[in-house]
């Protein structure tokens, strides 16, 4: 812990004022239950140090695989879970995300999209309650005319028409795209600012999911909705974000605009992801090699005893002796680019000697 | 040698229909399929889900059930003729008759296809891992939670292996956890104690134990995270040099395929609407849903443009539309399509062998087939139409 409060002392703590939703080093601790009641405490590292800003008209991908603690951190910007230490921001004030009548207002800014249609719609009710619960909830609306009125209004604008035929759909009667597009007009209908879209199309078909993807663009240009889109595709995240953020292990290690981050990746970390995604383009520039060759192997540690330093130190071809001792701090490599990675700064190798030798 | 096992056909499918018997109607999951595999090839087949990719895969191994029914249709396999010296260590294929004496199926002429179809329960048991295995989805339901992976593996040598010997079948099955990349000590380990990918790899050791000539995969690595998911793409890729099996690989991720297969079939509706070499496929698709399906994917590198996808659903596979199955989802659908059955035929001036089952390529109703970049504009404008809604 000593050393992350060295690392963290290094890092200053920027205030984006045109920020709608911040996230200021949260860090999020499960406690695990032992059989053995003098054994030690055993605690999950889910999420550690992570600082995020979302912005209005803007999506950002947060990209890593499964156990990189991506799920966790969208459900503590939902209120879900309540951060271990850290503090979320919205509009540039501490959020409070305790008690009801709190949550509650927060929640009409901050709305989370699940990953699963199937089981985050209840299946003993028809769209009319999913989508009349938060309508009455938040927006006080007075009589049945006018709840109907707004649920069409709502079907149409996640392309559900006709809509006067949705209305009285049970989940079981939708396709999975449906049912999610069923989950973000839920989600519209409190008039959020911050959508949370926690893998909005992995459980969806492959010709749908563009479908999904597009509507959610299109809302965020139409209503200027600050976007968290979390994915484990890279691919996807180029596509749909501005901004991407790459996780590992529950630690940062990259971000930047998309476009840079995925051409010129410079965490080992995110060159591994990015290579190892598949990518019908290598085809045409060169048909003979078919797979290429993995630069780092083995897993993702353990969150529970996570190894010492930089989480990707026993995976990373480009390890040094201070990765394992030190956790990195942020560097900052220009263009909004940042990454935590001693290859790039707060270390001994220059940035120039290790861009040639990856 | 090599271009012997090249041509060969191994598996040929002819004409094979599966139907569910449902009470509210049959559900015609596979029609008329027909494809040729041959020895040590890769064959992708893709399609969405409801496209009877894994009905398919599940009527080659004979392992349907009811309401599930094959209704037509033959699988023939051509088993390696015997001297093929590379496996001489195979325990031929032999039956167990009812008076206890074994016979050999492929007695007298080695060169007679066996129709999977007419085999029956005891015949099969004998094919199946033998000549045909099969890697499940979920690698965490596929294997026994109370066994040990080892003794998994030693449970099938047992099994179709009688004469080998308790240390033999130690030797066999550490022998096999090295060829996938695990070291032999895990064994002893429960599935729980496996990850994810290890898991797979136990799963794809099992299947490779008595060194079948088929190997079915059906969606191996979705429930997989794209790291491990291209480390067990190597490994299959590698193992398919080694051992030359022939693959047939089942999932949706179409950018997967384009890496590992040879060919690529593309399956819509129960049909397969189009077949090519990964190639042919990704530079010039012919049929309107394998340029939707391909440009479903958004792309790593290159400009970024604004994509499509599909638009619509697939079809309830209980009342397929009439004509082509994708003509209410297909932009460039004309009158022909709503009312006749478009079949599998080669494309106007290809000689690659891509074939494909579009009225567009079909001299008798459009005198000029649409180039790849008509599909693209076609999809184009369906893209800027659903976007000003």
């Amino acid at each position: 812990m000593n050393d992350l409060a060295q690392a963290l002392e290094g890092t200053t703590i920027h205030h984006h004022p045109d920020a709608i939703l911040e996230a200021v080093q949260l860090r999020k601790m499960f406690p695990l239950r032992s059989l053995n009641l003098f054994g030690a405490k055993q605690v999950v590292h889910a999420v550690e140090d992570t600082s995020l800003a979302l912005y209005p008209g803007r999506a950002t991908a947060l990209v890593g695989e499964s156990g990189s603690g991506k799920t966790t951190i969208a459900r503590m910007l939902a209120g879900l879970y309540s951060p271990t230490s850290g503090t979320v921001r919205f509009r540039g004030e501490r959020a409070k995300l305790t008690g009801g009548p709190h949550l509650r207002t927060y929640r009409r800014h901050v709305q989370l999209i699940l990953q699963d249609p199937f089981s985050s719609l209840n299946p003993v009710h028809d769209v009319r309650y999913h989508l009349g619960r938060p309508l009455h909830i938040y927006n006080h609306i007075r009589g049945r005319t006018q709840e109907t009125e707004q649920i069409l209004s709502l079907l149409n604008r996640v392309n559900l028409s006709p809509a006067e035929q949705f209305i009285q759909k049970y989940p079981h009667q939708l396709s999975g795209g449906q049912r999610q597009r069923v989950a973000i007009a839920r989600a519209l209908a409190v008039q959020p600012e911050v959508l949370l879209a926690d893998e909005p199309v992995s459980m969806l078909d492959v010709s749908i999911r563009l479908d999904v993807l597009n509507l959610l663009l299109r809302l965020k240009e139409e209503e200027r909705l600050a976007l968290l889109f979390i994915t484990h595709d890279i691919a996807s995240a180029r596509y749909f974000a501005e901004d991407t953020l790459v996780m590992y292990a529950g630690q940062m290690v990259e971000g930047g605009p998309s476009e840079e981050v995925i051409e010129r990746p410079v965490h080992p970390y995110t060159q591994l992801l990015i290579s190892a995604a598949p990518d019908p383009g290598r085809l045409s520039a060169d048909s003979n090699k078919s797979v290429s060759d993995l630069p780092a192997r083995g897993e993702i540690p353990s969150l529970i005893n996570p190894p010492s330093g930089c989480r990707f130190h026993p995976r990373c071809p480009h390890a040094m002796p201070v990765c394992s001792q030190r956790v990195p701090g942020r560097t900052e490599l220009g263009g909004g680019r940042w990454t935590h990675c001693f290859l790039y700064g707060e270390g001994e190798t220059s940035c120039e000697k290790s861009n040639q030798n990856l | 040698m090599v271009t012997n096992i090249q041509t060969n056909t191994l598996l040929e499918v002819k004409d094979l229909t599966v139907d569910y018997l449902a009470s509210n109607g049959t559900v015609h999951a596979v029609t008329d399929v027909s494809f040729s595999l041959r020895r040590g090839e890769i064959l992708g087949l893709a399609g969405e889900s409801g496209s009877g990719k894994s009905t398919l895969a599940y009527a080659i191994t004979r392992l349907l059930r009811p309401p599930a029914m094959i209704s037509g249709g033959e699988i023939l396999y051509y088993p390696r003729s015997s001297h093929d010296e590379q496996h001489t260590s195979r325990v031929t294929l032999t039956r167990l008759l009812k008076n206890g004496k074994r016979e050999r199926i492929k007695s007298g002429n080695e060169e007679q296809p066996i129709d999977l179809l007419q085999l029956s329960p005891a015949q099969l048991r004998d094919i199946r891992w033998n000549d045909l295995a099969i890697v499940f989805q979920s690698a965490m339901n596929a294997l026994n939670p109370v066994m040990t992976v080892g003794a998994q593996i030693m449970d099938v040598l047992r099994t179709h292996r009688p004469g080998m010997g308790p240390d033999a079948r130690k030797q066999r099955a550490s022998e096999l956890f090295q060829l996938v990349g695990i070291a032999s000590d895990r064994l002893r380990s429960y599935p729980h104690e496996l990850s994810g990918g290890m898991r797979q790899r136990a799963i794809i050791a099992i299947a490779l134990a008595l060194s079948p000539e088929v190997l079915i995969m059906d969606e191996p690595t979705t429930a997989l995270d794209v790291v491990v998911q291209r480390e067990i793409l190597t490994e299959i890729m590698r193992l398919r040099e080694k051992l030359s099996f022939s693959v047939i690989f089942i999932t949706h991720d179409l950018s997967l395929l384009l890496e590992l297969a040879d060919n690529v079939a593309i399956m819509y509706a129960g049909r397969i609407v189009e077949k090519a070499s990964r190639r042919d496929l990704y530079l010039h698709p012919l049929h309107p849903y394998s340029y939707g399906l391909l440009n479903s994917f958004p792309a790593l590198h290159g400009p970024r443009r604004k994509m499509s996808g599909i638009p619509g659903s697939p079809p309830d596979l209980r009342a397929v539309p009439p004509g082509c199955a994708f003509h209410p989802r297909c932009p460039l659908a004309f009158d022909t399509c709503r009312a006749v059955l478009p079949e599998l035929r080669a494309a106007q001036g290809e000689d690659s062998g891509q074939v494909v089952a579009c009225h567009l390529y079909d001299p008798r109703f459009k005198a000029e087939p649409p180039s790849t970049s008509d599909l693209a504009s076609k999809y184009e404008a369906l893209a800027e139409g659903s976007d000003s809604k």
